[in-house]
């Protein structure tokens, strides 16, 4: 078996306060193959987007790495020098924010701001970049892109910013793209069209995806494996279809009960027909 | 008769585009009708923009409606006078999304409470000091903490303290508008839960404006969807989630991320051509409307 994309382990991060530190990481462990997708579940404060943020090395104090290593394409990230962990964000793992309206500048055109990240790693001139840009205002679904690669980022609407956000992450080609509740601030129907984009790069350019969303419904849709986390610990990871039908840890099932439709789910779960069922099913386990 | 009562709602707001040209005017609430019946929990569903809040808002007038008819009990609330319509607002509270902003920072949640008892001139102090902590207690806070500020409670907790204001009255209607969204999933159920004990309780009628389409079929038995100010479709929640008849509504339920990794996955895009904006609502099955 290849060596996967990413492995965390034992990963752990204190936030000091004026008194003792406070574990907000506590000894987290997994790991994303190529092209796979990881979802990544929790409600806030659960830890989730800090895991994120320590993977790329962009915590800021008062958190602080205490613990574990990060092993990206067979180097260990928590020991790279700041210079090398540069090549690494955008080239190497790139990230998607929740909110596109901050993450953007509002006072750079889109274009540049694809540009941009393309120059800093040193990938061709201004002018290439240029083109570059429009392909991937393109390959983000954006109509008209030679045009709208002059917008500003206020031109745009929510839908379109969160392509353009993608249309970053994706520039410098990057195995691993981590999505941080890439879709939470968006309509339904907004929120739909952006997963399908996400899907269709996934397969496009054999992306690694780490999801992070406290959505089940959006995990169902991507992931394929899901890693659940409650107060900084990892509580139970798995195949996404183990996990939403026969959760095993007590918060797992207390947390799908939560999830209004998820009963349904499960109960039809028992009285349906084989052929909604993974192969590997097997229908006496439901019984134990 | 419907303990609430709206008809050919609507409210349009100017916007001045300098001196010579002439103001843009958005429809922001576009003839919308319905009714809601005693003891129901009534759905209002719809994307950002959709004009939902400004309904529930308009029918409290928090907003002041262009036109149409908010009947309360069968009298239209757009003609009480100030002084009636602070009357009529005891039976018709509201629960707002952020809980947040809708608390003010610098008061003791148990003032908080107690403010709609002290406006209406109800009990002596003992009286509603005794009042404030039954209600703490009713939605499930320590009357304990009366004296806290809101920044010492956690967002669910918040939002059980502006419940507990909502129902200080005795209301017989809440406007619940997104009151819920906010909040993380297993907190939300919880709220969820007090809501419909609340109901069974003080036999309530809800208005519940949300966004989240999984949540209004599990819990209303009418839903209105809304599109660009109008509502496209209304029924009961099992017909109008299973058999859609709107392409809005189509377009809008095929976007929910389903929860079985297994189950087929068909989006239907909306074309906006695909229908006439203006259609009126036609009743095409039994307590099943649709604008087509």
């Amino acid at each position: 078996m290849p060596a996967p994309l990413l492995q965390v382990e034992h990963l752990t991060v204190h936030f000091d306060t004026r008194t003792t530190p406070v574990v907000a990481v506590d000894d987290v462990s997994f790991q994303i193959g190529e092209g796979e997708t990881l979802g990544l579940v929790g409600e806030s404060g659960s830890g989730k987007s800090v895991t994120a943020f320590a993977i790329l090395r962009l915590l800021q104090p008062p958190g602080r790495i205490t613990g574990g290593r990060v092993i990206f394409q067979g180097h260990d990230l928590l020991a790279l020098s700041e210079r090398d962990m540069r090549e690494v964000r955008g080239a190497g793992i790139s990230l998607i924010f929740q909110e596109p309206m901050t993450a953007l500048n509002p006072v750079m055109t889109v274009g540049d701001q694809i540009a941009e990240a393309l120059t800093v790693h040193g990938r061709g001139s201004r002018a290439e970049a240029r083109a570059r840009a429009i392909e991937l205002l393109d390959a983000v679904r954006i109509a008209d892109a030679a045009r709208r690669v002059r917008d500003y980022p206020h031109q745009l609407s929510g839908g379109m910013r969160q392509r353009v956000m993608i249309a970053i992450a994706l520039a410098c080609r990057p195995p691993l793209v981590i999505a941080d509740e890439p879709t939470t601030a968006l309509d339904v129907t907004i929120q739909a069209q952006v997963l399908d984009l996400l899907r269709d790069l996934k397969a496009r350019f054999n992306l690694a995806l780490l999801l992070i969303t406290h959505d089940f419904g959006v995990i169902a849709e991507m992931a394929d494996r899901v890693a659940v986390m409650y107060k900084g610990r990892l509580v139970e990871e798995g195949p996404v279809r183990d996990i939403l039908r026969r959760p095993r840890h007590e918060y797992t099932q207390t947390l799908l009960a939560a999830v209004p439709g998820m009963a349904d789910l499960r109960a039809s779960d028992l009285r349906t027909s084989n052929d909604l069922r993974p192969a590997t099913y097997d229908p006496r386990r439901d019984s134990q | 008769m419907a303990l609430l009562d709206v008809r050919h709602l609507v409210k349009h707001f100017v916007r001045k585009q300098g001196l010579w040209r002439p103001p843009a005017v958005v429809k922001a609430v576009d003839d919308v009708s319905f009714a809601v019946e005693e003891g129901e929990m009534f759905g209002l569903v719809g994307e950002s923009g959709s004009g939902k809040s400004t309904t529930g808002r308009c029918i409290l007038r928090l907003i002041e409606p262009t036109s149409g008819d908010v009947r309360f009990r069968d009298e239209n609330v757009l003609q009480f006078s100030r002084q009636r319509m602070r009357l009529a607002r005891r039976d018709m509270q509201i629960v707002f999304q952020d809980p947040y902003s809708s608390l003010n920072p610098r008061m003791r949640v148990g003032d908080i409470v107690e403010e709609p008892l002290i406006i209406h001139k109800l009990g002596s102090r003992a009286e509603r000091r005794e009042r404030v902590a039954e209600l703490f207690r009713l939605v499930g806070l320590d009357p304990d903490h009366l004296r806290r500020y809101p920044h010492q409670f956690s967002g669910g907790q918040r939002q059980r303290i502006g419940i507990a204001r909502a129902i200080a009255l005795n209301p017989a209607l809440i406007i619940a508008d997104e009151a819920v969204s906010a909040l993380d999933v297993s907190i939300q159920a919880q709220v969820v839960n007090l809501l419909m004990d609340l109901k069974s309780r003080f036999k309530l009628t809800y208005l519940f404006i949300a966004h989240d389409l999984r949540l209004v079929e599990h819990i209303c038995q009418r839903v209105a969807v809304m599109y660009l100010g109008k509502i496209v479709e209304m029924g009961d929640t099992r017909a109008l989630f299973t058999a859609p008849q709107h392409p809005y509504t189509q377009a809008l339920l095929s976007a929910v991320p389903v929860l079985d990794p297994d189950a087929p996955r068909r989006r239907i895009e909306l074309d906006p051509k695909s229908f006439d904006r203006e259609a009126p609502l036609k009743e095409i099955a039994a307590s099943h409307w649709a604008a087509v």
